[in-house]
This record gives C-alpha cells, sequence and structure tokens, in this order.
C-alpha cells in the first residue's frame, strides 16, 4: 500500500512538473524564433471564410490544389498544404515527441530486466514528457505556425527519394494529443493491472515502442514514413497481443494480427507505387499539391482499365481496412483482445486502430477526385458497423462485445470520411478514444477484481462492490449511445447529418444504417452494463469475497479519462445547438468541409431521430436485462438459428480458413512439396543421371561408383561439346 | 594502385588456411584462434575498398592486369566496381561469423574444417574480383571443392546424397557456361576479358544461345525456379557455418553473374528474355513462399524461403530499371545478412538439442530470450519490416518491377503476405507456444554467440535506416549496366530502322 501510494504521489509530481513545461516553452516560442521555418500554402478558393484565420500568417503563398471534376460548383475543396523547408532544424520539442519513447523502448529492453518492478519509470517518465511536448505542438499549430520539414533522406535510388520528415498541422496536432493522452493513462493504468506479471518490464518496452510508431506514423510528412509507422504499430500490436506467448491462443491471435494487416499492406504498398508512379514523390505535399493533375487518367492492369484515382484511392483503403478492422479484414480485432487489457484500450481501441481513418482523412485530397472510392469506403463503413453491431449483441466474453463495439464505432469513422466530411470522421475517433479507452480499462478493472474472468455470465451486481469502475464505465456507455451532452454524441450525430446531408450517392443509405446502429449501440452497450453492475452476483463464492475496487492507480486514469468521455465532444457542439464547432474550423484547413445544405428543420429532426434511437436502444436493454431477465433466454429460444450465427461472428473465420488458409496448406503440403517438388523435378534431377548411369554403365560395365559415372560423363560431354565448337 | 589489394584479399586467407598446417594438430584450440585471427586480419585487409572506393565512375577500380596463358589471351586481371565491391566486404565479414559459429560445433578434423573456410573464402573473393571471364571460371569451379567438402565431411546423415545433388547440379550448369565461354572467346575477338567482350556485338541469335548456356550456371546458383531442388538438401546437411556461407555468399554469385556477364555481353538477349526472367523469378517468389509452408524442418523452411528471397533478386535484376537492379543488388546484401543470420542462429539452438524438427521446439522465448529476440529481429528483417535492411531492398525491387510492369509487382507483392505467414508460423512454433520439454533448460546464448550475430544486428539497422551508405556504391555502376543494355537496344532498333527490308 505504502508503494502505491508513493507511486501516485510520484506520479502526480510529475505530470503537475511536466505541464508547465509545454507553457514554459510557449511563452519562448511567442517570441518567434519558428516563425522563418515556416511557410504555408493556402489553396486558392472561391468566396469561403476559410483563410481568414490563415491569411494574417507571414509566409501566406498561393498553392494550388486543383479543383476536382467531379464535384459540383456548390462544394469547395478548400485545403491548406504546407510547404517542406529545408533550411533551419527541427524544433527540439517535436523531435522529442517521437524519439523519448523509442529511447525508453531501447534502455527499458536492455535494462528493464535488472530494474525488475521499477522499470515503468522510464517509459512512463518519457510518455508524460511526450505528452506536454504534444500539448506544445499543439498550442503552436494553434496559433497558426506548421512545420513541415525533412530530417534526412532515407531512401535514394534513381529519381525516387524519400526522407525521413515531419509535418505538423491541424490534423497532426490532434492525433498528437489523442496518442500521448491515451498512451500517457495507459501507461499509468498498467503499474497497478500488469502488476507481477511475469516480463513486466517487457510489456513496458513494448508500450514505448508502439508510443514511437504511432507517433512516427501521425508524424510523418510523407507516404513512406506513414509506411514505416504503420508497420512499427503493427509489430508492436503482434508483440502486445502475444504478450502471454505461452498460450497458444494468444500466441496465433498476434500472428493472426500481423498476417491480416500484410493483406491490407498489400494494397497499400501497391497504391503508394501507383502514387509514385503518377506523381514522382512519396511527400504528402508533392501528391497533394498535384492531386488534380491524375484527374481523368486510367491505369490499366490486367486488361482492366480504371480511373486512376479511384485505383489509388481504393488501393489505399486496402491498408485502411486491414488496419482499422473493417470487412473484409475485420477479423483480427476480436482475436487481439487476447492481449492484456490495457494494450486493447490503447492499441485495439483508442490509437492503432484509428491509423487507417487517418490515413483516409490525411489523404482527402485524393479521395475528394473519386466519388465512387468514396462510395466504397461509405459502403464498407455502413456494412461493418451494422455487421459488428449485431454480433455484439450476443457476445458473453465483455472485452469481445467491446472489441465488436471498436470495429464498430471504427465504421462510424469510416462513413463519415466516406461522405466527405472528414473532419467528422476525425472528430469521432477523438471522441471515441476516450470513451472507448474507459470502457475498456473499465473492464480491466473488473477482470482485475473477478480474477481474470470476463465471462459476463459470472458478473453481475458488481455495483456496490466497485463504485468508481461502476461510474466511470456508466459515463462511458451513455458517451457511445450518444447521448445528448456527451462526447459521443456530437460526434456521431456529426457524422449522421453530413451522412444525410451528402451528396455521395450511399449517404443516405449510411445515414439509415448509421441511426439504426446507434440503437443496436445503445442497447448492446447497455446490455453488457446491466449484466455486469446489476442483477444479482453469479461467480463463485470466492470470486465474490475477494470483490474489491481497483487500487487508485487504476481508477485514476479512469476518472481521468471519463472527463474525456463527457467533455471531449463540447470543441464540436453544431450551430444548430448553439455552439461553434470549434473541431470543424480548426480542422478545415486540412481536410475541408462539406456545406450543410439541409434545414435546420431536417437537422434537428436527424439529430431527433438519432437520440431516439439511442434512448430506445437503453430502454430495451434496461427493459431486457433489468426489468424481465428471462427474455433474452427466450429470445434464443424462439432464433437459435439466428442466435448461433451472431454468437459465431457471422462464421467468417470459419469461411476463411477453409476458403484460404487449409486450401493453401494443402496445395503447398500436397500438390507443391509432393507433387512438382519431390514428384516432377526430383524426377527429373534424379532421373537424368540414374539413367545415364544406367546407361554408361551398360556401355561400359568398368567403373563402380555414381559419381565416377557421372563425372565421366560429364567430362565426355563437354569434350564432345568442345569439338562441336571448334569444328562447326 | 600500386599495392595488389585484391590479389591480397584472395591469396592471404589461401596462404592462411594452409599455413595451419603448420599447427599441430591435436592443438584444436590454437587452430580455431589462428583461423579466427587470419579472417579477422583479411576483413582488416578489405576494409579500404570501402573507403578508398571511388563511387564517381563506373570503370573497375584496384585494377590489376598480368598476362597468364598468353597462347590464349588468358589473363589474371582483377577489378571491382560498385556492383562487386560490397560482396567483398560482406564475403569477409561473413567467414569470421562462419568461423565463430564453428567454433564448438566442428569436433572432429578441425584443421581440415577451418582450411577449408579461409580457402573457400578467398576463392570466393576471387570470383567477385575477376575481370577476366577465363580467370572467373576457374575460381567459378575451385569454388566448389570446399563447399563439397564442408558438406560431404561435417555435414549431416543424409550429407553424401545432399552433397552428389549440390555438385552435379553446379558442374553441369558450369559445363554449359564453359562451353558458353570458349564460343564467346572465338566470336568476340580473342580475349576473355570481360570489358572488351560487352564492347562487342554478336548476333541475336548467338546471344540467345549463350544467355541460356549462361543462365544454367547461373540460374542453377541462384537458384531460379525449377533448378532449386538442390539448395533445401544442401543446406539442411551442411554444418552451420556452410549453411551460413552457402546463403550468405555462393548463391549470391548466380545472381551476380547475371550482373556481370549475361546483361552486358548479351544486351539484346536479355532485352528479349526479360519476360521469361521475370516470370521464373515471380514463379520463385510465390512457389517458394507456399511450400514454405509445408516445411516441418527448421533448415529447409529458410532454404525454401531463400528461393522466394532470391525470386525478388532476379526479378529486380530483370526489371531493368534503376530502382529495381540497386534493390536486388541491395536485396543480394540483405539476404546475405538475414538469412546468414537466421542460419548461424539455427546452428546455434542446434548445437544445444540436436534437431532441426520443428515439432521438436516450443515456448523458447522462455528459456532463450536474448536469442528469441534476436531471431525476431532477423525474422523481421527476413519478411521486410521498415527500419530493417530486407524492407529497403524488397521496396526498391517491388517498387522497380512496378514502374516496369504494375503487374508483376501485384504477383511479387503477394510475397509479403506469405513471407509474414510462414515467418511468423515459424517463429511461434519455436519461440512461442507452451514449453516442448525438449528445450527446457537450454544455456541462454554465450558472449562468444552475442558478438557472432551482433554484426549482422548492425548491418540489419544500418541499411535499414541509411541505405545511402551501400547503395551510393551502386548508382553510377548500376546507370553505366542500363545503358549498356538499352543502348545497344536502342542501336540494334536504330540498324533495324535505317536498313530496308
Amino acid at each position: 500500500m505504502r508503494q502505491q501510494i508513493t507511486n501516485i504521489f510520484f506520479l502526480v509530481v510529475v505530470i503537475c512538473g511536466l505541464s508547465v513545461l509545454p507553457a514554459a516553452a510557449n511563452t519562448t516560442h511567442a517570441s518567434g524564433e519558428h516563425h522563418s521555418n515556416i511557410h504555408v500554402t493556402v489553396s486558392q478558393h472561391h468566396g469561403t471564410a476559410a483563410t481568414s484565420e490563415h491569411a494574417a500568417l507571414g509566409h501566406v503563398e498561393e498553392g494550388a490544389v486543383e479543383g476536382h471534376a467531379e464535384k459540383g460548383e456548390h462544394e469547395e475543396n478548400v485545403r491548406q498544404l504546407i510547404a517542406p523547408t529545408h533550411d533551419g532544424s527541427l524544433p527540439w520539442w517535436l523531435l522529442a515527441i517521437p524519439f523519448l519513447p523509442l529511447s525508453s523502448f531501447i534502455f527499458t529492453l536492455l535494462f528493464g530486466k535488472r530494474l525488475g518492478v521499477n522499470s515503468h519509470w522510464v517509459p512512463i517518465i518519457a510518455v508524460l514528457i511526450s505528452f506536454s511536448c504534444a500539448l506544445k505542438a499543439f498550442l503552436t499549430v494553434k496559433s497558426g505556425h506548421f512545420i513541415n520539414q525533412d530530417l534526412y533522406t532515407w531512401i535514394s535510388s534513381g529519381n525516387t527519394r524519400v526522407a525521413v520528415g515531419f509535418l505538423l498541422d491541424q490534423l497532426t496536432a490532434v492525433m498528437l494529443i489523442v496518442v500521448t493522452t491515451v498512451s500517457s493513462l495507459v501507461h499509468i493504468y498498467s503499474i497497478g493491472y500488469m502488476k507481477g506479471e511475469d516480463g513486466y518490464y517487457r510489456f513496458y518496452s513494448y508500450l514505448s515502442l508502439f508510443t514511437f510508431s504511432m507517433l512516427m506514423l501521425v508524424l510523418g510528412n510523407n507516404f513512406m514514413q506513414l509506411f514505416f509507422g504503420w508497420e512499427a504499430v503493427g509489430l508492436s500490436s503482434y508483440l502486445l497481443i502475444g504478450f502471454y506467448y505461452e498460450k497458444v491462443s494468444a500466441a496465433t491471435a498476434g500472428r493472426k494480427a500481423f498476417i491480416v494487416n500484410r493483406f491490407g499492406d498489400f494494397g497499400f504498398i501497391l497504391g503508394l507505387f501507383l502514387i509514385f508512379v503518377n506523381f514522382g514523390s512519396l511527400h504528402y505535399y508533392d501528391v497533394f499539391s498535384h492531386a488534380g493533375q491524375i484527374v481523368g487518367h486510367t491505369w490499366t492492369i490486367f486488361g482492366m482499365t480504371f480511373d486512376m484515382p479511384t485505383a489509388i484511392c481504393i488501393l489505399l483503403m486496402c491498408g485502411a481496412l486491414g488496419k482499422s478492422a473493417q470487412i473484409p479484414l475485420h477479423v483480427w480485432l476480436p482475436d487481439a483482445m487476447e492481449g492484456p487489457t490495457p494494450v486493447s484500450a490503447l492499441i485495439h481501441a483508442a490509437t492503432m486502430v484509428t491509423a487507417g481513418v487517418f490515413l483516409i482523412a490525411r489523404c482527402n485530397p485524393l479521395y475528394e477526385l473519386s466519388h465512387f472510392a468514396l462510395n466504397v469506403v461509405t459502403f464498407i463503413g455502413a456494412i461493418t458497423c451494422i455487421f459488428a453491431a449485431t454480433i455484439a449483441l450476443v457476445q458473453t466474453d465483455i472485452k469481445r462485445v467491446v472489441a465488436y463495439s471498436t470495429v464498430s464505432q471504427l465504421a462510424y469513422m469510416f462513413i463519415g470520411c466516406g461522405v466527405g466530411a472528414y473532419g467528422a470522421g476525425v472528430f469521432h475517433l477523438f471522441t471515441h478514444a476516450f470513451f472507448k479507452a474507459l470502457l475498456f480499462l473499465g473492464c480491466g478493472s473488473i477482470i482485475l477484481g473477478m480474477h481474470h474472468e470476463q465471462e459476463v455470465k459470472y458478473m453481475g451486481g458488481l455495483k456496490k462492490y466497485m463504485p468508481i469502475t461502476y461510474w466511470t464505465f456508466l459515463l462511458a456507455s451513455l458517451s457511445i449511445s450518444g447521448v445528448p451532452g456527451f462526447a459521443g454524441f456530437f460526434s456521431k450525430d456529426e457524422i449522421l447529418t453530413m451522412a444525410f446531408n451528402s451528396d455521395i450517392a450511399l449517404g443516405k443509405f449510411a445515414w439509415f444504417i448509421g441511426t439504426f446502429v446507434a440503437f443496436l449501440t445503445a442497447f448492446y452497450s447497455f446490455r453488457l452494463f446491466f449484466l455486469i453492475f446489476h442483477g444479482e452476483f453469479r461467480g463463485t463464492a470466492e470470486q465474490k469475497a475477494h470483490l474489491k475496487e481497483s487500487s487508485p492507480v487504476v481508477t485514476i486514469p479512469l476518472i481521468l479519462l471519463s472527463i474525456g468521455a463527457v467533455g471531449a465532444g463540447w470543441f464540436g457542439i453544431p450551430a444548430l445547438l448553439g455552439g461553434h464547432n470549434y473541431w470543424g474550423h480548426f480542422l478545415m484547413p486540412v481536410v475541408g468541409e462539406p456545406e450543410l445544405h439541409i434545414s435546420t428543420y431536417a437537422e434537428s429532426v436527424l439529430l431527433g431521430t438519432s437520440v431516439l434511437a439511442g434512448g430506445c436502444g437503453i430502454l430495451l436493454a434496461f427493459f431486457m436485462y433489468i426489468t424481465k431477465p428471462e427474455i433474452p433466454g427466450k429470445l434464443v429460444e424462439m432464433f437459435p438459428r439466428t442466435y448461433n450465427l451472431l454468437l459465431n461472428k457471422y462464421y467468417i473465420d470459419e469461411i476463411y480458413i477453409a476458403g484460404l488458409v487449409e486450401p493453401t496448406l494443402s496445395f503447398s503440403r500436397k500438390a507443391l512439396l509432393k507433387v512438382v517438388d519431390g514428384g516432377i523435378i526430383e524426377g527429373i534431377v534424379n532421373g537424368i543421371p540414374r539413367g545415364i548411369g544406367a546407361f554408361s554403365s551398360k556401355l561400359r560395365g568398368l567403373q563402380d561408383g555414381q559419381i565416377s559415372h557421372y563425372l565421366a560423363w560429364m567430362g565426355g560431354s563437354a569434350l564432345f561439346l568442345f569439338v562441336w565448337m571448334f569444328t562447326r | 594502385m600500386s599495392v595488389p589489394l585484391l590479389s591480397a584479399l584472395i591469396f592471404f586467407p589461401i596462404i592462411g588456411g594452409f599455413s595451419l598446417l603448420i599447427v599441430k594438430r591435436e592443438d584444436v584450440q590454437a587452430i580455431k584462434t589462428m583461423a579466427l585471427i587470419i579472417s579477422l586480419m583479411e576483413f582488416v585487409l578489405s576494409i579500404p575498398l570501402f573507403f578508398m572506393f571511388d563511387k564517381t565512375t563506373y570503370l573497375m577500380q584496384f585494377t590489376e592486369h598480368h598476362s597468364w596463358i598468353p597462347a590464349f589471351h588468358i589473363n589474371y586481371s582483377l577489378g571491382v566496381d560498385g556492383i562487386s565491391v560490397l560482396f567483398i566486404l560482406l564475403s569477409t565479414l561473413v567467414t569470421i561469423l562462419a568461423i565463430l559459429v564453428s567454433w564448438e560445433a566442428i569436433q572432429t578434423k578441425v584443421l581440415e574444417f577451418f582450411l577449408s573456410i579461409l580457402f573457400l573464402e578467398g576463392v570466393m573473393i576471387g570470383v567477385f574480383c575477376a575481370t577476366d571471364i577465363f580467370l572467373f571460371y576457374i575460381f567459378w569451379e575451385v569454388m566448389l571443392i570446399p563447399m563439397f567438402l564442408i558438406i560431404g565431411i561435417w555435414g549431416g546423415p543424409n550429407r553424401i546424397y545432399a552433397t552428389i545433388k549440390f555438385f552435379l547440379y553446379t558442374l553441369v550448369g558450369s559445363l554449359l557456361m564453359l562451353v558458353g565461354i570458349i564460343s564467346l572467346y572465338m566470336k568476340g575477338g580473342h580475349t576473355f576479358d570481360v570489358i572488351e567482350l560487352a564492347k562487342h556485338s554478336y548476333s541475336i541469335k548467338f546471344q540467345m544461345w549463350l544467355f541460356w548456356a549462361f543462365f544454367a550456371a547461373f540460374a542453377v546458383k541462384v537458384p531460379m525456379w525449377p533448378v532449386h531442388t538442390w539448395l533445401p538438401d544442401a543446406h539442411t546437411e551442411a554444418p552451420a557455418a556452410g549453411s551460413v556461407i552457402l546463403a550468405a555468399i555462393l548463391i549470391k554469385m548466380g545472381a551476380y553473374g547475371f550482373l556481370r556477364f549475361s546483361m552486358p555481353i548479351l544486351p539484346q538477349a536479355t532485352q528479349a528474355m526479360m519476360g521469361p526472367m521475370i516470370v521464373l523469378s515471380l514463379i520463385g517468389i510465390i512457389y517458394g513462399a507456399i511450400i514454405c509452408l509445408a516445411q516441418t524442418d527448421l533448415k529447409r523452411l529458410i532454404a525454401y524461403s531463400s528461393v522466394s528471397h532470391m525470386g525478388f533478386i532476379t526479378l529486380g535484376i530483370y526489371s531493368m530499371n534503376t530502382q529495381s537492379i540497386e534493390g536486388g543488388i541491395l536485396q543480394m546484401i540483405n539476404h546475405g545478412v538475414v538469412t546468414g543470420a537466421l542460419f548461424l542462429c539455427i546452428g546455434m539452438v542446434y548445437e544445444r538439442t540436436h534437431t532441426r524438427a520443428i515439432k521438436d521446439y516450443g515456448g523458447l522465448a522462455s528459456t532463450m530470450p536474448i536469442f528469441g529476440s534476436f531471431f525476431l529481429l532477423f525474422t523481421m528483417a527476413a519478411i521486410g519490416l521498415p527500419a530493417t535492411n530486407g524492407f529497403i531492398g524488397e521496396f526498391l525491387v517491388l517498387l522497380g518491377s512496378f514502374i516496369h510492369k504494375p503487374w508483376t509487382a501485384f504477383f511479387a507483392a503477394t510475397g509479403l503476405i506469405l513471407g509474414a505467414w510462414y515467418m511468423l508460423w515459424l517463429y511461434q512454433r519455436i519461440f512461442f507456444n507452451p514449453i516442448n520439454k525438449k528445450v527446457v533448460g537450454l544455456p541462454e546464448l554465450t558472449t562468444r554467440e552475442v558478438l557472432t550475430l551482433l554484426p549482422m544486428v548492425g548491418l540489419v539497422f544500418w541499411i535499414g535506416l541509411y541505405p545511402d551508405a551501400m547503395l551510393s556504391f551502386m548508382h553510377v555502376s548500376v546507370e553505366h549496366l542500363i545503358s549498356q543494355v538499352q543502348g545497344s537496344m536502342e542501336t540494334a532498333q536504330h540498324v533495324a530502322a535505317v536498313i530496308p527490308h
């Protein structure tokens, strides 16, 4: 206990100390020392107020993002691009953001074993400094200063130049805040959660590695660095899912996550090549500033011709589908729950899985060129949304319910991006990071209390034993259900409004699905909530005897996250509700913002509908699990097929195994190894000398031993050819 | 160059190897130490190549030229350019590691073993230095002898079969090449000098004929599909050091042969045969990767993965643009580093368990965590994780092949998925999962073993983070090579256009 208190005390001191840092750094910044580094290019646009706040900046250049051909006049394609600078150096605080976690990874990996139970200090301090530097970065961006600078040339071959470089703009700043905040809290939380685990230091070093990779991913100023981060987060995810590697299921889940992601990367890397072939560069600036020039181009492969922007966007989307666990590459995420729960919160809810959304938002100048690609994104989003939500209805492992809800929520973000409202998608990414991390960490607290029991069947009535967990979990559930005032409400509503408002063909469809899923979301969230916290305890007496609230190291992050889960949405209160939508305005220079062309009345109706849907879901859950708890069982009896279909996740895993994995393996064993390699090739290879050996031994019948036979033949034939050459 | 550096590099280890004979045969420790010192000195001797190499010219450097058999215009001429120089450095490094990994593993005929290794080193360097095609052929063939002995004497239970297969495969190919070389001598103005031969132009028919003669030798060595079946047997039976040298250096010589001889001397045939070569490479990539999934033997799996990786290399070479060829050459080094390191690792664990069956492992990460970390790193490099060297090579090859023909990159990129599949599955079965009772209590890596692996770790990250260190050697030579191949094509087209039918 004393150790606990000292820990917390230190943490508080560190946090307070560090939070002073960005403020101090900001004052030095005000002197304008970084000013010379910054060039802002504002796109040509027609008559919106978009640039008014940026026009006042020092180095405003008129750049051109060519308008897209497909969209109508009424939608402006306003994008600000930050031109790279080559002079000057990168500010230390920007470099510190990713490289401190990297140093802490190396340090902890090398010396962690000796540090034992104290190995969390270096990673925690590193990530906290990272966090304060990220705040500094955010304030820098907020004051209208941006950075786009290469660190060094990474690869250079022919006309290919790829750099390691950093871009700091609004989108990056938001992602930095999300990543470092959740990462910091998870680092702290893990002191309690991972206490006494074997490989404690290993866990912390992997967490640092992940934080570094994710920060590199969002900070990159080019596709290649994005890809670096993309793969590196995949590696950390692989290591952390398989943290309990002696469990076959955990090791398999880690591998599965990596390989399924590789399917996405397959498309992603081809997309990068196609970008390179078109633009001769992989820098965001070079690509996005010339995005317009590929309009009307086509790309032919395997005799099929595709629209160039569409081809690029679809290929990039493949990568996003893998990382963000969307259909058909969603299968890895539920299995990833084999990892320790803090990892599920950080990687598989708040940050890594949102990388796909980040990718699409970042590439919005390309997606704007292809309505078809946007429709595909919307479609996949809508389908995944309802698909995952229905599965979540019947799962009984608490982490799996939350995992499917993550897939479903990520699908909302896809819908947001797909209908061209990238800002709304990123907004949901932001709010989701808080309430979903909170849900997962809440699950972790419950799992701790239940002694590593994850089945909801054995829970119930935990409210009185775990009050803090109870209240924070409630706040998160209200947030995800879209109850007005909570974070999830604003972002989900923004997406649904934008979907309805959009002129993307599938916009209305996505709105309809999204609204229905809002109902499902509220239902399954509160189903889980009631099953865990209300009713009678269903576990063993021994479990009951040990039930208690988790330690402060665990509950303090819960409380901090619940602030976010409630308030993160207040940045984006729409005008309809008397807000200013700071969020939309902040991100608009990077991702644009579709113009609303539905009436205020229609907007209110949409809002009301989604609130109603959420409310109905909560009420239904209350009715089915509190008022009449016998109903669920009856429903299962009435619809056993549907129930089994959902319980078995639509049998997608089984289909993949039967349709892809097993055929490949048996093709490998039976066809390639036995027939082609062992039979045909080896047959010929061994057959020829054997035949010749037999022939020559018949001919000569003098020598023994096969080698000499062969050699004799070799020499003879060489001689023959020799003679033939010279006499020809 | 007044100091005959290349000759020194070739003959120092050979003479050093024979000087082991003065040590008493029983004094195993002295033999090993001496062999190690010789290889270290050889490495130091090769360092000037790295720093004194002039990266601004495609001409041969450090050249030496002596008449050898004047009657047939055979010369002893050596030189290196941006394509070959790095392989010499790789050879000198890998030999050190091969000696270190054999420290405890080799218990019989120790003297002969280290003599063979050092002799092999000298001859391998000769292969990369020779600019006289006859001299090249001599080195090429002589190289077989020590390798033959290493597998045949210190190999596994089935070593005789593997040795004969290895020997025959390569010999058949080599003899066809010999015929090709002689006919080249006849047609190419009675010279064996590579540079001179490349200046000549040959009829397309003759080029095609010669192309396949060279192909027989080089494709077997690479090995390309379908002449790859000697490799799994040779790797499986070879001792660790043999596998390492085989994977890191020997099989690179096939790809090197394409670059050094086939392409500059036979440009039109090369152009004409790009399609078939690319298709064979793609088959190799996919075939090698899929067949890895069926392997139950640790070494066989890595051997088949070599077939897949070498497919990337030949794909890069025959996609014929700067990115792809530079990627291909870099990938040759990378594959040497990574697969070499994997075989070092396997050698180390085999020394402890004496089994290569994958099913005999499991949970090794608990008993040998440091070893597990090393192996994981090399696994990640093998599957091309960014920031490791494997990524840079694969990326450039894929990019180059995409520029050449997008569909080739499409097929080749499936190797990324399959590679992750078989390597991570292998890793899981060896290091994860419940602890197999056969690996309980295995000792962790010794300092010697860690030191053996560290240089490879350094290379993985050095090339992965700063590939320019290697790529900058290649730029000029590769541009020159491409202009040799494509220039002749333009000339040929030009001639064809001028001459009325």
